[in-house]
């Protein structure tokens, strides 16, 4: 009972941190975009005003049970993936719920927020709401299969699924790091990193202006402030497992902290230099040149 | 259609009633206002430079939001036609409750240069509940900005109650509505 409690309570403990990691970087990389727009840009503290704003609207429409649990499925998705990846490597507190084999539930859970997206939005009937699933689904999709290539060139060299396993092979310097032991795997991993980060030009699903917001165009009040809390934990999470994955892990909360934001600025640097795809142009980029590389990967480390 | 809406009259929703919670989200309104993008006369011009490098409302913590499930201010830029105003209540009634209203521009005052137009409205805060005007034909962003300044005043003061005097006055409002959209095949309050 006690190890349960004990468990929870590290959960939550964990939970909160990368929360405020995630608005943190938000807010961080608002600034730098409005930097390189020529702008001064929101405070650093911008997100976190915008969820009690969203929290203290006081009338709220819903259009059905699913609609109430689209953001629901969306936060399992962002906690889910959070709690199966180790934060922290071997820390009590930022260890999580590891186990053998978690990398393929992990990337099952990159999808899982989505699907359950899909739901909540049909059930809005709202049609931008359904535009926007359907393109997020069809990019995602494509943005898997080279994540994919990249996680079993991953698996084929360390021959283990464990992240934890990954983290750990990797310790001992620099150059032990994925990036230059496996760099066509990283490769491969880092475009489609493009995909998963909702930066240009990769956010066809919010498409602010022809089809606006996307799949959360009728969630408001709590429903948007569940969605915006797991915007910052999703987005997070995926860094910390790219960090995890390539970049020799976090040994102490600070080099996490420093890693997730370095990674995080390579999509934000592509986003702030290049247009929208289409997202017809955006499949066939990812399933050309990123998923050759991530082939070519998988053959290096198999044979 | 009419099963896709709700006709239920609005209700109005009081403040938090705690006193530092209700200062705490009042302050918290006032510094995240998210614009409905919905330019609806010629004063809309006015909103791109805001958002653009020389002015940049962001920094005020003022951003565009496409949809008005998730804003929180209308701007109404500059002259209404009929037309518009039936797009326009119809989205004002979208909004979730706390919503404002800013009028911009002489039209939204008495109609401006087109007092006497045939199917333009003349004062704006007989249909929708307006918290701050911004007069002038056209006002510049930096009189916008003041506006901007004038209604994050009334917010924090928890002056700015539009959405529940919309509600307690909804016969009015609604009496005055119809009275111009002579085509009304619109629910009486579209949620």
């Amino acid at each position: 009972m006690t190890y349960w409690l004990a468990a929870v309570g590290r959960a939550i403990v964990s939970l909160f941190f990368i929360m405020n990691v995630g608005l943190l970087t938000f807010g961080v990389v608002g600034r730098i975009v409005a930097r390189v727009h020529g702008r001064i840009g929101p405070p650093v503290w911008q997100p976190y005003v915008n969820i009690v704003k969203t929290i203290s609207m006081r009338t709220a429409v819903s259009h059905g049970v699913m609609f109430y649990l689209g953001p629901v499925f969306r936060i399992t998705g962002g906690v889910g993936l959070y709690l199966l990846i180790p934060a922290v490597h071997g820390s009590t507190w930022l260890g999580n719920f590891h186990f053998t084999g978690d990398l393929i539930l992990v990337v099952y859970f990159i999808f899982f927020g989505m699907l359950g997206m899909a739901l909540g939005a049909a059930e809005s009937g709202h049609p931008y709401s359904a535009m926007g699933v359907m393109r997020g689904l069809t990019q995602v999709t494509a943005s898997e299969v080279p994540f994919a290539f990249a996680i079993i060139a991953l698996a084929a060299r360390h021959h283990s699924l464990s992240i934890t396993e990954i983290v750990a092979a990797q310790q001992g310097g620099l150059l032990h790091w994925n990036l230059f032991v496996a760099p066509v795997a990283t490769a491969a991993g880092l475009f489609s990193l493009l995909g998963m980060m909702m930066q240009s030009p990769f956010d066809i699903h919010l498409a602010p202006q022809e089809i606006p917001i996307g799949p959360p165009t009728e969630f408001h009040s709590s429903y948007l402030a569940l969605l915006q809390t797991n915007r910052s934990i999703f987005a997070t999470a995926k860094l910390v497992l790219f960090v995890n994955l390539f970049f020799g892990g976090a040994t102490s909360i600070v080099a996490l902290v420093v890693k997730v934001f370095v990674l995080f600025l390579f999509p934000v640097a592509v986003g702030v230099v290049f247009p929208r795809y289409r997202v017809e142009q955006s499949v066939r980029w990812f399933l050309g040149v990123p998923t050759a590389i991530g082939i070519a990967a998988v053959l290096i480390e198999t044979f | 259609m009419a099963e896709l809406f709700c006709d239920a009259r609005p209700q109005a929703v009081d403040p938090a009633a705690n006193r530092v919670v209700r200062a705490f989200y009042n302050w918290a309104q006032a510094n995240s206002l998210f614009i409905l993008a919905f330019g609806t006369g010629c004063g809309a011009i006015e909103l791109r430079p805001l958002f653009t490098a020389r002015y940049d409302i962001s920094r005020y913590g003022i951003m565009p939001r496409p949809t008005p499930r998730q804003s929180g201010l209308f701007i109404i830029g500059g002259y209404a036609s009929i037309k518009t105003m039936k797009r326009i209540i119809r989205s004002y009634e979208q909004m979730q409750n706390p919503k404002f209203v800013m009028g911009l521009g002489s039209c939204t005052v008495n109609g401006g240069m087109y007092w006497d137009s045939y199917n333009t409205i003349n004062r704006l805060d007989y249909y929708l509940p307006v918290d701050v005007y911004v007069a002038g034909c056209m006002p510049r962003p930096e009189s916008l900005i003041a506006g901007f300044g004038r209604l994050k005043t009334l917010i924090r003061e928890g002056r700015a109650e539009g959405a529940n005097r919309y509600a307690e006055n909804f016969d009015w409002y609604k009496a005055n509505q119809k009275r111009i959209i002579k085509d009304w095949n619109m629910p009486e309050y579209n949620w």
